[in-house]
């Protein structure tokens, strides 16, 4: 292996997963609460969603365990169960109310 | 010898052979589908059409690439780039043959081993639909759009049964490494019969295989199920505002993604580079027999030109001595052990493409809802049932 | 090398990531999404998760991306419309978050030892390992969740019915 023209550290500290995590976390959540339109905020969900599977996957690293690769597993098929049923949900509100802003979807009945 | 310089040469060699062969697949393709239409197929550019492709290419790129007005442009040119890297990176994980030593060194014959080969291609052949996707909704056209919204539709169906075709074999193997795989399918019942995962087992993946073949070619977007490119109704689908090099790139995805898929049946199903029968009964002699034989069969039609192909006077015998070189190299004791496994392995994947042209060539094209239903109510409990049988029967050997 | 291949893709999610914020196009904001999941993807590489990795491509970006692509397509939904009254909720809600953050990351940064560092390839997760957590300790878990995707199944076919 040849040696990098730049001085960079040859491996990365571990908390430096988890600030990545905690940015994307963050990112996500500020999306969710700017946005209007409905499937770009169920994006930021799942943009969090992710950042949170990363914090297992890291410390499941960390602890030579295999516990955080499953929950992050679990993490996925509840996010994929939950993607089938909320873009249902959307296609139903579309097809009613033929809008995605979630600011106008405020009333039970139309 | 330098990791870097060894996976510089291996990448080279592959890409170029990849690439040769991606023109003349289509070559093939023509040619196969024009005899079996009792037509010659491409004749004019060089003897046969063989130089067809050059010719192709030359025009594809010297053409004008349109971009329609109003199409998302970035989105529009992002697509068949995302769509030809995707199917020509799955090819990387492709073993064509055992470890080989060549002036001393020692390489597989792949570009890269990844413990988890079948899932890297699953992933990349799942991320390929967006390239289709995304091209038919950028080119802001209707057809485009409803040629995209069906190979989705088509490709995340198709996936399923595939999926669970391919499970089936790995529960024989229990690795998910192609070079695994093939090492486990090595030996024969009573001498003769090869323990292919098709032929062996507890339970032959027979039903495996034609499921898996079936779900090929809807996901490689072939005759039977072409839908999301089909002429007749949608114009030609999602690529119907593409033309020069954008075209040029989907068609090279879809032959790439063919190849890929002959592949990954060949190991998963073939034996990949196993021979048919043990090379003490004298397989090995199969490669040159076959080779000394086209080349007879050129020399015998060389004396038998018409009139009007006067070139085949020069190019038949031309042809049957490369033919009669490339058959003696495969007895040279050097060469022997590189070229009588890339020949068996080549050979399952050229059956497998021959197969793909012929069925394009006699089946019509299936109507949406009929291809829909038969993915879901047929192939995929189907494969379901496979999967169950083949689970049972491995637990109560073990 | 590990150092140089994280920083490559923590850059290239964190961009995605923003992108998929300020995009107003659902498509490209759900093309950013598949980069950030792509990113990560090769981040769970580094870390060893070889089989999560593929999971990621294959269900996440691979089945719960084209599902949305192809929701916004059928929708043929447009771009966002300009934001009228969300000026206030941005001026509360960025700063905020920008404190949440920088709570986080100090919280994070101090609690870690940062000797601890991440090596590639000293700890491996496969399909094996996977398999045998799977249906030995969480065995239950993931029966039940067999079934919540079964009723998720009949909640998508439920609403997608013409009556509603």
């Amino acid at each position: 292996m040849p040696e990098l023209p730049i001085a960079l550290p040859a491996h990365v500290p571990l908390s430096w997963y988890l600030i990545l995590s905690v940015i994307l976390f963050v990112v996500g959540a500020a999306g969710f609460l700017l946005r209007r339109n409905i499937i770009t905020v169920f994006m930021c969900i799942e943009l969090m969603l992710n950042a949170v599977n990363l914090t297992f996957i890291a410390f499941s690293h960390q602890l030579k365990q295999v516990d955080g690769h499953i929950y992050s597993f679990f993490v996925m098929v509840v996010a994929a169960a939950e993607a089938a049923v909320g873009l249902a949900i959307i296609l139903t509100v579309f097809k009613n109310r033929s809008t995605l802003e979630v600011d106008e979807v405020s009333s039970m009945k139309l | 010898m330098n990791f870097f310089l060894l996976s510089l040469i291996k990448t080279g060699l592959v890409a170029f052979v990849l690439l040769t062969t991606l023109a003349y697949l289509q070559w093939i393709e023509r040619k196969v589908l024009a005899h079996i239409q009792l037509r010659p197929g491409p004749y004019r550019v060089g003897p046969h059409g063989l130089l067809q492709p050059l010719a192709d290419v030359v025009k594809l790129a010297t053409k004008e690439g349109v971009i329609p007005g109003n199409a998302n442009v970035f989105f529009f040119l992002f697509a068949p780039f995302f769509a030809v890297t995707l199917a020509l990176t799955s090819i990387s994980v492709i073993p064509f043959g055992p470890e080989i030593e060549v002036f001393g060194v020692k390489t597989n014959m792949e570009l890269t081993g990844v413990n988890i080969g079948v899932l890297f291609i699953l992933a990349l052949s799942s991320l390929g639909v967006y390239g289709i996707a995304i091209g038919g909704w950028a080119s802001n056209s209707k057809y485009s759009l409803m040629g995209g919204l069906r190979s989705s539709a088509q490709m995340i169906s198709y996936e399923l049964p595939m999926s669970l075709a391919i499970a089936a074999p790995l529960l024989l193997v229990n690795t998910l490494n192609f070079r695994d795989m093939v090492n486990a399918q090595s030996g024969y019942w009573l001498g003769v019969i090869p323990k292919w995962n098709v032929f062996a087992g507890p339970f032959p993946q027979f039903f495996s295989f034609l499921i898996f073949l079936i779900a090929a070619f809807a996901e490689t977007n072939r005759v039977p199920f072409d839908l999301p490119e089909a002429e007749s109704e949608l114009v030609s689908g999602f690529h119907t505002e593409y033309s020069s090099l954008g075209f040029a790139a989907f068609f090279m995805a879809e032959y790439a993604n063919m190849i890929t898929v002959c592949s990954v049946a060949t190991l998963l199903y073939l034996g990949g580079w196993q021979p048919l029968w043990p090379s003490s009964l004298g397989s090995d002699f199969v490669a040159p027999l076959i080779h000394f034989a086209a080349a007879g069969m050129l020399f015998y039609h060389a004396g038998q030109t018409v009139k009007s192909r006067t070139w085949d006077r020069f190019s038949f015998p031309a042809f049957g001595v490369i033919f009669l070189v490339v058959g003696a190299l495969f007895l040279v004791p050097v060469l022997k052990p590189i070229l009588i496994p890339l020949f068996w392995f080549v050979g399952k994947v050229g059956i497998l493409l021959f197969i793909f042209i012929w069925i394009r060539g006699t089946l019509p094209r299936f109507r949406y809802d009929q291809l829909m239903r038969f993915a879901w109510t047929f192939l995929f409990p189907v494969a379901i049932v496979n999967l169950l049988i083949t689970g049972l029967l491995v637990a109560l050997q073990s | 090398m590990d150092a140089l291949l994280f920083f490559l893709f923590a850059a290239i999610a964190v961009g995605c990531a923003i992108n998929l914020v300020l995009q107003t196009h659902p498509i490209s904001s759900a093309l950013s999404l598949v980069g950030v999941m792509g990113s990560l993807a090769v981040l769970y590489l580094l870390l060893g998760g070889e089989f999560i990795a593929a999971v990621q491509l294959i269900v996440y970006a691979g089945a719960i991306m084209v599902l949305f692509i192809f929701v916004i397509m059928l929708l043929n939904a447009g771009a966002e419309k300009k934001p009228t009254r969300n000026i206030l909720r941005a001026a509360v809600a960025l700063p905020l978050l920008f404190t949440l953050l920088a709570i986080g990351a100090f919280l994070v940064a101090s609690q870690t030892p940062s000797t601890d560092v991440v090596k590639f390839g000293s700890f491996l997760v496969g399909g094996h390992e996977i398999g045998r957590a799977l249906f030995t300790t969480y065995l239950l878990p993931f029966e039940a969740t067999s079934i919540l995707i079964l009723i998720a199944i009949l909640g998508a076919i439920v609403l997608a019915r013409k009556e509603i």
